[in-house]
């Protein structure tokens, strides 16, 4: 029997979950299949619409919104790839190093710091009269100052050190638990060093690797600010379309579509890394057999 | 012989302040089986580790076949390893932990198959090969690291601690499994173990090492019988001490007046001053113990009256722990065949006679 007092302690968990999470889910599903209303909100029937409007095209055949979301799905592949690449050996060294702590530490004191001063912190360094630009020119490595913002490079770079942290944390605690000794193990074998990382290390914290790409594609997926400051104001991500429709179409039923869209291709990510998950922990529940000598 | 001669010459290594190897100096034969056998912190992983290239050395030289190898990275040397944990690849089944080096060689995939078959026949592993590390007892990820070890057909095998984790009796098993292989493949293997009856039963000859030093190079009966010092012979085995004043000297039979029990005598191929001081040792299964005052010995026996303090039933043995004048206690083993012979047994707190032959006793060392 199941034991009731089991239910009563998750309570509070099930009443935070239901009214900050599930109950505003249902209500942008339950939108994105409502008709809009002009000047905002929407009216109550049954409407296709907003879903339909996500494969709009132009007169000359150009897709409008799903080339945004061609658009974002390439800049967060990108971000996520750079951020992973970069956390990996970031990781690594503090997992191997003496005072990790410290380390670890340094890795989260940006938290302190609000996230947009962090992102107008980048406008204050990349910015025309900016600090880099105010080197370079100081170095004579200049004439004159370089535009590095709005630009899918700014939005980059930004996105990956906004979301390094959340790689680096999960990559560390897999890499922590890695016994180095196989790639002593690798080497001794025959393995050059750069090949037991590639054929020992990285097969061994795949999980860490996933939980890393997870944290980061999916916020980097639906951001809005990052690329509402540095980016360039012709293009849109989706995070952006969707504050727009809200903010000044009212469009709620299309952002509310478009909401529901980054869910699916998130959950898509998801559904991957559970099931992989699961495999991993059947494999590991399979009883040891006494020796057989 | 396909093994190689190691040679390791006047080696040196600190870390930081700790003085891991002084001036250590020695040479394995082609394929030898040389066991490094010393406590634990004595330096024997850190000199396998360095012929195996995983640390350097802070002064001296590493020789394979009279070729210096201290250059050369972990993967450029025909030297393999038995790691103590195994340190199996947990993403890779059996079969591939034993193909990784052939692999990385990018031998063909019929070469593999069939040479990978060869050496689960080798540890007798033939039918596990598709099970991951973590399905496989102590025992078994022990072989599998001994086949992944071998495949690559290395000069020098290196086997560090490899039979620690296992239980008693699986130990000696693989054991005489790893004696069968060595024996069978004819490469050097060097042993690093703590467990003096591991490299006794099995070396052909044994380093003894403490505190960063070799002690005494030796085959395991000349380190068991002739121990080059007080350390070694406390070590190897079990040993009743005698420091004493060399007062007499007759060819090569010595009186040595001991500290508590007095003159004993001893046989000893070496040269001693009468009148220096000297360290006896006497091992315990050497010695007889009796009730009745033993009648009729030859003049050079040492007989000693005392009262057991001890005893430990063992099975195959007994051991008796004898208070003798001077309050000197020695250990005793006998065997239970001449036990029934003896009549009465003997137990704790009974009158005693202990007796040893000149020639069983041991100058160690000049003290």
């Amino acid at each position: 029997m199941k034991s009731r007092s089991g239910t009563l302690y998750s309570l509070p968990l099930t009443v935070w979950i239901s009214l900050f999470f599930l109950v505003p889910m249902a209500i942008v599903l339950l939108y994105s299949f409502l008709a809009r209303e002009t000047g905002g909100g929407v009216r109550w029937v049954f409407d296709l619409g907003a879903y339909a409007e996500i494969f709009k095209q132009t007169a000359d055949g150009r897709f409008i919104y799903l080339d945004i979301v061609w658009y974002t799905l390439l800049m967060a592949v990108g971000a996520t790839l750079l951020t992973i690449l970069i956390a990996l050996p970031c990781a690594y060294y503090i997992a191997r190093a003496k005072n990790n702590t410290l380390l670890l530490f340094l890795v989260i004191i940006p938290f302190w710091v609000n996230f947009m001063i962090r992102i107008y912190a980048w406008v204050a360094i990349l910015g025309q009269s900016g600090i880099l630009n105010e080197s370079l020119l100081a170095l004579g490595i200049l004439k004159d100052p370089i535009q590095f913002l709005f630009n899918d490079t700014a939005v980059l770079v930004v996105l990956v050190y906004t979301n390094l942290p959340f790689a680096i944390l999960p990559l560390f605690t897999t890499i922590e638990k890695f016994d180095f000794g196989l790639l002593e193990a690798a080497r001794d074998l025959g393995a050059s060093h750069t090949r037991s990382l590639w054929s020992v290390l990285l097969p061994n914290i795949r999980g860490g690797i996933i939980t890393a790409v997870l944290f980061t594609f999916i916020p980097i997926f639906g951001t809005f600010a990052v690329p509402d400051v540095m980016g360039n104001s012709n293009v849109f991500m989706l995070g952006q379309l969707i504050t727009s429709k809200l903010k000044f179409t009212g469009d709620y039923p299309m952002a509310s579509s478009l909401s529901v869209l980054i869910l699916i291709l998130s959950g898509v990510g998801l559904v991957v890394y559970t099931l992989y998950n699961n495999n991993q922990a059947k494999q590991r529940h399979v009883v040891i057999e006494e020796d057989t000598l | 012989m396909k093994g190689s001669e190691v040679r390791v010459e006047n080696a040196d290594k600190k870390f930081g302040d700790f003085h891991a190897l002084k001036n250590v100096s020695l040479t394995i034969g082609k394929g030898e089986f040389f066991s490094l056998l010393g406590p634990s912190g004595c330096g024997k992983t850190t000199l396998l580790r360095i012929i195996a290239g995983f640390e350097g050395l802070s002064s001296g030289a590493v020789y394979l076949d009279g070729k210096d190898v201290l250059p050369l990275p972990p993967n450029e040397r025909h030297v393999n390893t038995v790691f103590q944990n195994y340190a199996l690849f947990p993403h890779l089944s059996v079969f591939e932990n034993i193909a990784f080096p052939l692999r990385l060689k990018k031998m063909d995939k019929a070469a593999i198959q069939e040479k990978v078959t060869q050496y689960l026949q080798l540890v007798h592993l033939v039918g596990q090969e598709n099970k991951k590390p973590n399905q496989l007892s102590g025992g078994q990820k022990q072989r599998v690291a001994i086949a992944r070890a071998l495949i690559n057909e290395p000069s020098v095998l290196l086997l560090d601690e490899p039979l620690s984790a296992l239980d008693a009796k699986l130990r000696h098993q693989l054991l005489l499994d790893l004696d069968l292989i060595h024996d069978q493949i004819g490469i050097t293997f060097i042993y690093v173990t703590h467990d003096q009856s591991e490299a006794l039963s099995v070396s052909d000859r044994i380093a003894v090492m403490s505190e960063g030093r070799v002690l005494q190079i030796g085959t395991p009966f000349e380190i068991y019988e002739a121990p080059a010092d007080s350390f070694v012979a406390k070590f190897i085995g079990e040993t009743n001490i005698l420091d004493g004043r060399i007062t007499a000297h007759e060819g090569n039979l010595y009186t040595i007046d001991t500290d508590g029990v007095g003159p004993i005598q001893v046989t000893s191929d070496r040269e001693f001053a009468v009148g220096a001081r000297v360290r006896h040792a006497i091992r315990p299964e050497k010695i007889d113990i009796t009730k009745e005052k033993p009648a009729g010995l030859p003049d050079d026996f040492t007989i000693l009256h005392g009262k057991v303090a001890e005893s430990i039933y063992s099975g195959f043995q007994s051991q008796f722990y004898v208070e003798t004048v001077g309050s000197l206690q020695f250990k005793v083993y006998q065997q239970h065949e001449s036990y029934i012979e003896r009549g009465p047994a003997i137990r704790w707190t009974d009158e005693v006679y202990i007796n040893w032959d000149a020639d069983d006793g041991y100058i160690v060392e000049l003290i």
